[in-house]
């Protein structure tokens, strides 16, 4: 993988996310209803100064003119809804909180789904495999926002072990970091599990043996580069999926992160503010995948990126 | 000569959903210092099983090993011995080259860990020796630039490239025995004459048995001293390869021998073995030829044949007193 | 694996084959009647439900499962068990259109790009793997959010989150089989290109579409439901699946029933989907099915 593939993954990000921006200004121009019809004691002159101050009034090409201008300097622009605070305050706010219960979760995915399949792959069809495949068929076929109000209720309601809300205290964390880790942790059972028995019925793993290898040697030399490629490869949707999957946890779990006020802002049609949380959402999963496919690509010697 | 390894009576059989595959049924044969011993069969012969099952590659269960041994040279019987022992053993004393080279190396790893990697797990040398000693085991089979090789991946060689990394990998640690499981099927006709060559001058330099398994007539009379021909999980015929290729006892070979094109005899025209070989799971007491037989008898379908041994050795499992030329 | 062969040298044709394979799955034929079974009740819905839609039964709020309400009321006194069927219409339906939307947009894709080659397959492809690096699930909750919650809108939008994956096999399904002997023959016999497509490809590429169409089935639901759980898709009086989730999820505390019924059908119809799925690609791709 050289040097002139990066610049070139790297190049193309460039007109995506222009498009991007593209897309999801217009959308939000075109929509009816604008930022300030939802305030009851606005008089038409108030709103009108209100569309003048935020320049809404501008023809609409000038408009995204001028957030492009911004944009390439990083600036997202002022809220409408929160009043003097500007876009990037409130991002620099939610985001940490929002990443924070993201990588969580995908320690907890990783955590268990790597233990739970490298076991129930070492000793197929035995309870150390019964019992985690089954926990993972529950685990894809519960959606986030079933496995989470089901663990508020058992644990946080019933048993009262832990709090249903909040993100204060570290064990407030728990709750919230499980529900949306669980169902990456049962994917990546199943891949793990899959990728490892795939390699151990190779025949270099047979070679490996007859040169007198241990078991454990083979494991871990042998078998887990090539064995957790598929992991590696599931990990660009995963992230995806647990920045998606935040929007509903922190519904649930009454969470102030971005995904929380990504919908907020969204309902309310404070357009800066949608714009800016969804092309960092964008940013991320671009970042995210970027670092997949590189990581892909250094673990499998044959990948050659062109 | 010294025998390296003396397989007595080996019984092993797989225990599947479908029933008892007796994939290896009471096999014996003997190979010396510095020979090679050819094991000739079609496919599902249980050639390459027997091999793989008293070094123990196979995973038990589904494998069972009923019975028999598997002598080395200074009296360790495999079958008896402890995974340790087994492992201190394999890749050491005993290697082994398989079939497919495109697949027997891991993709993941460079060619120089993989050849390193007997030599120090069997702590004959530290990492730094291993590497000397890996160039050179490179060079000796033929790979040009060795220490550059070293530090490539498998798949940027080609197949008979491969072979030979496989080859010089088995030979690191000088083993006494050389298990070749078809190490030249999937090669072009060039390339596999290159190894055979390679393998009889290696042979030469150290010493080695090489125990060679393939279905190719032709390949055993090139490189074989002594034959065993297997059948169903069975020994047919075992002997020199003159013996058993021009003084054939066994129906089986002889058809064999039939169905292969010969320079050397006038076989008229080449004629296939009727019929298709036994389900394993459903053989009876008798001979597992028996149905295929162009000289069946009653006794045949009942009575397993005994072994019957000319003074040479040359040897034959069958009912018939003297097989009809 | 040697049964497969012995079916197929009847001379059986790949569908004989696929539906003697999936009969041998257990779970996939449970998860097929009981599939079946739902599409049924919900078909049938306004017919069999045992209480109206919006029938509030005041002296009854919140009540547990009982006789009369099998699955309890709401805060509203209405009658779970038949809200959870009208929600299981809209559920289904948004899963079956948006799937439709999905293999209509990902099969003409990909077709094209497979049949026309080339350049404009080049560009296509290239096209397919940067959108695919896009979430589409925001696009998705703007676009909900903007345009009023539209179900139409919303059917349209999932589908169109779910073609890419779609299009890439057909291309593939195209390539392959453009390759193959027998289009060769048909060829050489004369067969028009049209009738090639439409007796030896579309039949013949069927299998991987109809696979991937099954896994996108629950995808979808559970995306709309996704959607109604942020508030986002389906609004009231109307309920799908995720809407009920939603309203029990409010009310957990107290009446625990409003979320387990509703969660437990949603999440074993995802189930029977995936098993479904599996149980398909089993079916239809012996090679890749596991012994």
């Amino acid at each position: 993988m050289g040097l002139g593939y990066l610049l070139k993954r790297l190049a193309i990000m460039v007109p995506v996310f222009f498009l991007v921006v593209t897309m999801v200004f217009f959308m939000i121009r075109f929509a009816p209803g604008g930022p300030f019809d939802g305030e009851k004691a606005v008089s038409p002159e108030i709103l009108r100064n209100l569309n003048e101050k935020y320049h809404l009034n501008d023809p609409l090409l000038v408009q995204f003119g001028n957030y492009l201008k911004d944009l390439v300097r990083g600036d997202l622009g002022p809220s409408f809804k929160y009043a003097n605070r500007t876009v990037n305050e409130l991002i620099a706010d939610s985001l940490p909180v929002s990443l924070e219960l993201g990588v969580t979760a995908l320690i907890w995915a990783l955590l268990i789904g790597l233990v739970a399949g490298g076991l129930a792959s070492m000793k197929p069809n035995t309870v150390w495999d019964y019992v985690p495949m089954s926990f993972s068929i529950l685990g894809i076929c519960l959606p986030t926002f079933v496995i989470g109000p089901l663990l508020v209720l058992v644990f946080g309601i019933w048993l009262e072990w832990l709090p249903v809300a909040g993100w204060d205290a570290p064990e407030d964390r728990i709750l919230p970091s499980l529900t949306l880790g669980f169902a990456y942790a049962a994917f990546i059972s199943r891949l793990t599990r899959g990728g490892l028995m795939e390699i151990r019925s190779q025949d270099f793993i047979r070679t490996a043996r007859a040169k007198g290898l241990s078991e454990a040697r083979i494991l871990i030399v042998h078998s887990l580069r090539g064995g957790l490629l598929p992991v590696v490869s599931y990990l660009g949707p995963a992230l995806a999926g647990i920045i998606s999957g935040a929007l509903v946890t922190e519904t649930i779990f009454n969470i102030p992160g971005l995904g929380r006020f990504f919908i907020q802002s969204a309902v309310n049609r404070d357009y800066t503010v949608v714009m800016g949380t969804a092309l960092l959402y964008f940013t991320l999963i671009f970042v995210c995948n970027f670092f997949v496919d590189i990581m892909y690509a250094l673990l499998d010697p044959r990948v050659k990126y062109e | 000569m010294k025998p390296v390894l003396e397989v007595k009576d080996l019984v092993a059989h797989f225990y599947t959903r479908r029933g008892v595959v007796r994939a290896v049924d009471g096999v014996s044969f003997t190979i010396h210092e510095g020979e090679t011993v050819g094991v000739v069969g079609e496919s599902g012969s249980g050639k390459t099983v027997c091999q793989l099952s008293y070094l123990r590659l196979l995973p038990e269960p589904p494998l069972r090993i009923l019975g028999g041994s598997a002598l080395l040279e200074g009296g360790l019987d495999l079958l008896k011995a402890s995974p340790n022992q087994l492992r201190s053993i394999r890749g050491n004393r005993v290697s082994m080259i398989f079939q497919e080279p495109m697949t027997s190396l891991n993709p993941y790893l460079t060619v120089g860990t993989q050849l390193c990697e007997p030599l120090q797990i069997h702590g004959l040398l530290s990492r730094k020796d291993a590497a000397i000693q890996a160039t050179a085991a490179l060079e000796r089979v033929g790979i040009a630039d060795a220490s550059a090789a070293l530090k490539r991946y498998p798949h940027e060689f080609s197949g008979g490239m491969r072979q030979r990394v496989m080859i010089a990998m088995a030979l690191t640690t000088k083993p006494k025995l050389l298990i070749a499981d078809e190490p030249t099927t999937a090669l072009d006709v060039t390339v596999q004459a290159q190894i055979l060559q390679l393998l009889r001058d290696l042979q030469k330099e150290t010493g080695m048995a090489i125990l060679f398994i393939t279905h190719d007539l032709g390949v055993i009379a090139s490189i074989a001293h002594r034959v065993v021909v297997m059948y169903a999980g069975r020994v047919m015929e075992r002997g020199t390869v003159d013996e058993v290729f021009y003084q054939t006892q066994h129906p089986y070979t002889q058809a064999l021998l039939r169905s292969t094109p010969r320079l050397d005899v006038d076989q008229g025209k080449l004629s296939s073995i009727p019929g298709s070989p036994p389900d394993l799971t459903r053989l009876g007491d008798g001979c597992p030829f028996y149905g295929r037989c162009a000289y069946q008898r009653d006794a045949c379908v009942r009575v397993y044949p005994p072994l019957r041994l000319t003074p040479t050795q040359h040897a034959a499992y069958c009912h018939l007193e003297g097989l009809p030329r | 694996m040697s049964s497969a062969v012995v079916v197929a040298e009847k001379g059986n044709s790949l569908w004989d084959d696929a539906v003697a394979r999936l009969k041998k799955n257990r779970l996939a034929v449970f998860s097929l009647c009981l599939l079946a079974f739902e599409l049924v009740i919900c078909l049938l819905t306004p017919w069999i439900a045992p209480y109206g839609f919006e029938v509030q039964d005041l002296n009854n709020t919140l009540s547990g499962p009982s006789a009369a309400h099998w699955f309890g009321t709401d805060a509203l006194g209405r009658d779970l068990f038949t809200r959870v069927l009208y929600g299981g219409r809209i559920s289904i339906m948004v899963g079956l259109l948006a799937s439709g939307v999905s293999v209509i947009v990902g099969v003409i894709y990909g077709a094209v790009a497979g049949f026309v080659g080339g350049k404009l397959d080049n560009l296509m492809m290239r096209a397919v793997d940067v959108l695919y690096a896009l979430p589409f699930i925001f696009l998705v909750i703007i676009l909900m959010v903007y345009f009023g919650r539209n179900i139409v809108l919303m059917f349209i939008a999932l589908g169109l989150t779910q073609w890419l994956t779609m299009a890439r096999i057909t291309r593939g399904q195209v390539i392959s089989l453009r390759q193959k002997e027998f289009v060769d023959a048909a060829h050489t016999m004369g067969v028009t290109g049209g009738t090639i497509v439409r007796r030896h490809l579309i039949p013949n590429a069927l299998g991987p579409v109809i696979v991937y169409l099954t896994l996108t089935i629950p995808t979808v639901v559970l995306e709309e439901a996704f959607l109604s759980f942020l508030g986002l898709g389906v609004q009231a009086p109307m309920a799908s699946w995720g809407t009920l989730i939603k309203d029990g999820v409010d009310v957990m505390e107290i009446a625990p029933w409003l979320l387990l019924f509703p969660a437990a059908t949603l999440s074993l119809t995802l189930f029977c989907l995936n098993f479904l799925g599996d149980g398909l690609r089993d079916a239809l791709d012996p090679k890749g099915a596991k012994d």
